[in-house]
């Protein structure tokens, strides 16, 4: 098992995708596990369609807010463009996390705005995340917001991810 | 892992680290005009009911309101991004001579990398030349225990202190365990011309009291723990802070490091100690070389950045270039490119304007958008009110066809002056307000055309035509800008018209007012290709591979504009 300080995360897409909702709840399970965690982004022009990256780290203690190129475990990308832009930050056996947006696409059909956190379901199979610190993680984010029905999309999308191996990780 | 986390942990943004130092330091005043990245520093102390808080109509205001609490022995903070800064650069640069009473925190939130803004000015600079004392956190964290030592130390030192973030530092979001509020009691408030009316002769007397506080202040800056020396390898030695203390930290675990979270007064005689101590001194900074100055005027002999690192902001793997000497590398992938949403009102004034070929000066706001392609129109953006004065300028020299469009927050923040130097000084011109009824870029913040409050409470509401036309102005429309014929006439006339005139165009921003009205459809056999109805730059209109357009029923919120600019009645709506 490879040792490494961090885990990096880099969340992608385009504004209005929910691209900084997922890595919010994903930032807060890692808060509730007992993580320093850091999460970098830039707000301003996210609800106007342009790039939306969210770089999320967390371990013992985290330096950087921002990934360095070719260190991040795992790209989540909720757009294919963006992907190819962003995916030099990826590690050489890195995960590229795309098709959760295709699977669940169909899955979802008109209920596409749901979508990050199906992703986010797929994702939780990665991490070494206890499920109900994803669950508790959602309820703080969408407080008042129809946390159930986040919920239960998040549980469909961790039932498409079932059977992905965990990222192999050990946290000094 | 541990397990049970503290009941007071929280995920807080740089912003939010700040403002929650702050109000945990007893303080009572905060005053801004919002302004990416700093916006949520007054969202934040907004919901805390000890603290009044307020959106100023600008900077100038939001920094002399602020002042005159701490004067009168309330703890005060004022926020503002770097060029917002500038506006209030009057007010700011006289404080340092009359000093404070309680604890006044100047925060400048920096934007290197140019991510919302319209320059990438380095704010350190301002601290030199005002003459107060420069803190720097390099993280949400630190700029929560920083804010604190930045109160005490205004009271301590009788001065502003002046607070950098920068954008990385301010959108971070980073868990930390947060603390009570301190009750701190008001100062007293004593009459003081000496100190506080700045007149010659007493100006002449602060002056001097403010160069022996600046040797003052550089003692402290000697010995604070600020400013602290972390000696490991001593192969490597860097001198650094902010985000870029982190950078370097990433990059090597194991160098030494002369962090710095107070920066001016320059601790001179701490980088003379750290640089005998180590092999090798590197000099890791953003944007100007602002410490690597001082260092060089040391005496140290040390490696800083190429000047191509200047522009733009550091990452994380720059660092090992910078450390060999070498150039910046050119960025590969260009961002994709932001667009005004949906169903947003100002796409139907810049299709307008383009037909008409107007030459247009513009302002800093979503509106801003208007000058990228397809749409081109929008041909300056310089400053908060240049929409207007700019405009004058141009239209002296280009004499007809000339509009200006500035948004209802930014006419608020510095448009008036503008238009009532028009009206004096008989310019021509058509001013166009973009009224969505909110400052829509930075999130949405009520201003006083609203006749809201920060903390949402009613208040007297300002008419911008009765405005506009108390200033002198004779010709003052409100338009609709929703019904394309109706605007296209009215801003026909006015152009035509060659004289100063006002059109305010009224229809409320797509990020409040969520309505939405059924989605047109699209007709193959009436369409001709033209492609009119992609020039208006709408997300929801998708070129298919047929060649014929279609809607994405997702996003498109039915303001039927494509309806309109469509010749051919390819695009019908459904309600008609």
């Amino acid at each position: 098992m490879k040792k490494q300080n961090t885990v990096n995360i880099l969340f992608c897409g385009r504004g209005g995708q929910g691209v900084l909702a997922a890595a919010e709840i994903c930032g807060w399970a890692a808060v509730l596990s007992g993580f320093h965690v850091k999460k970098s982004e830039v707000h301003g022009m996210s609800q106007r369609g342009g790039s939306v990256e969210s770089h999320l780290r967390f371990g013992k203690e985290v330096f950087s807010p921002l990934i360095p190129k070719g260190e991040a475990d795992i790209i989540v990308s909720f757009d294919g463009e963006e992907f190819a832009r962003l995916k030099g930050f990826l590690k050489k056996d890195g995960i590229g996390l795309a098709d959760g947006v295709n699977r669940g696409e169909k899955e979802l059909k008109d209920q596409r705005r749901y979508l990050n956190v199906f992703v986010l379901g797929a994702l939780s199979r990665h991490l070494l995340i206890d499920e109900h610190r994803w669950l508790e993680a959602i309820e703080i984010v969408f407080a008042g917001k129809s946390p159930q029905k986040n919920k239960d999309v998040f549980l469909k999308g961790r039932e498409h991810g079932a059977g992905t191996k965990e990222m192999r990780y050990d946290l000094e | 892992m541990e397990k049970n986390l503290s009941r007071n942990t929280v995920f807080l943004s740089g912003d939010e680290a700040l403002a929650q130092g702050a109000y945990e330091e007893g303080l009572r005043f905060a005053a801004s005009y919002p302004g990416t990245p700093a916006s949520e520093i007054l969202e934040y102390l907004s919901c805390r009911n000890e603290v009044d808080t307020q959106w100023s109509v600008n900077e100038k205001a939001a920094f002399e309101v602020s002042l005159g609490a701490s004067i009168a022995g309330w703890r005060s903070l004022y926020a503002s991004k770097h060029v917002g800064l500038n506006v209030a650069m009057d007010p700011l640069m006289t404080s340092a001579y009359t000093g404070v009473n309680a604890g006044f925190v100047v925060v400048t939130a920096d934007d290197p990398g140019i991510h919302s803004s319209q320059n990438e000015q380095d704010n350190r600079l301002i601290a030199k030349f005002a003459k107060i004392p420069l803190i720097e956190p390099s993280s949400p964290a630190e700029a929560r225990e920083f804010v604190k030592v930045a109160l005490s130390l205004s009271e301590e030192f009788d001065t502003p202190v002046l607070l950098r973030l920068t954008t990385r530092i301010a959108h971070t979001k980073e868990n930390m365990v947060i603390g009570k509020r301190k009750e701190i009691p008001p100062r007293v408030f004593k009459i003081n011309t000496e100190k506080y009316v700045m007149v010659p002769r007493n100006a002449y007397q602060r002056h001097i009291v403010l160069e022996e506080k600046l040797a003052r202040l550089q003692a402290y800056s000697e010995s604070s723990l600020l400013n602290r020396m972390e000696l490991k390898n001593k192969k490597i030695g860097f001198i650094t802070g902010g985000v870029s203390y982190l950078y370097a930290k990433e990059m090597y675990p194991d160098a030494s490091f002369l962090k710095l979270g107070f920066g001016f007064p320059f601790p001179a005689r701490k980088a003379k100690a750290f640089a005998s101590r180590v092999k090798e001194v590197v000099v890791l900074e953003e944007l100007d070389p602002f410490f690597e100055e001082q260092v060089k005027l040391a005496g140290i002999r040390c490696k800083a950045k190429k000047s191509s690192y200047r522009i733009g902001e550091l990452r994380p793997e720059y660092i090992p270039d910078i450390v060999k000497g070498k150039g910046k590398k050119k960025e590969t992938g260009r961002a994709r490119k932001p667009v005004m949403c949906p169903g947003c009102p100002h796409r139907a004034v810049f299709t307008v304007l383009k037909k008409l070929k107007a030459v247009v000066a513009g302002d800093i706001g979503c509106y801003t958008l208007g000058a990228l392609p397809p749409m081109n129109s929008l041909h300056t953006c310089v400053c908060m009110g240049g929409g207007i004065t700019v405009m004058d300028g141009m239209g002296r020299a280009l004499g007809k066809n000339i509009a200006g469009v500035i948004g209802d927050s930014t006419f608020v923040h510095s448009g008036i002056t503008g238009l009532i130097n028009m009206v004096y000084n008989k310019a021509k011109g058509v001013v166009i307000i973009l009224d969505n009824g909110t400052t829509a870029m930075t999130g949405s913040q009520p201003h006083p055309a609203t006749g809201r409050t920060i903390k949402k409470e009613e208040t007297r509401q300002l008419r911008l035509e009765e405005l506009c036309r108390a200033c002198g102005v004779d010709a003052v429309d409100v338009i609709d800008p929703r019904d394309l014929k109706v605007l296209e006439a009215g801003v026909r006339k006015r152009l035509e018209g060659n004289a100063l005139s006002v059109i305010i165009a009224r229809a409320p921003c797509k990020l409040i007012d969520r309505t939405r009205a059924a989605v047109p459809s699209c007709r193959a056999e009436k369409c001709k290709k033209c492609y009119l109805c992609l020039g208006i730059d709408c997300p929801a209109i998708i070129k298919q591979e047929n060649g014929l357009v279609k809607i994405d029923p997702l996003i498109c919120s039915g303001c039927n504009l494509c309806v309109q600019v469509c010749p051919f009645g390819a695009i019908s709506s459904k309600a008609v």
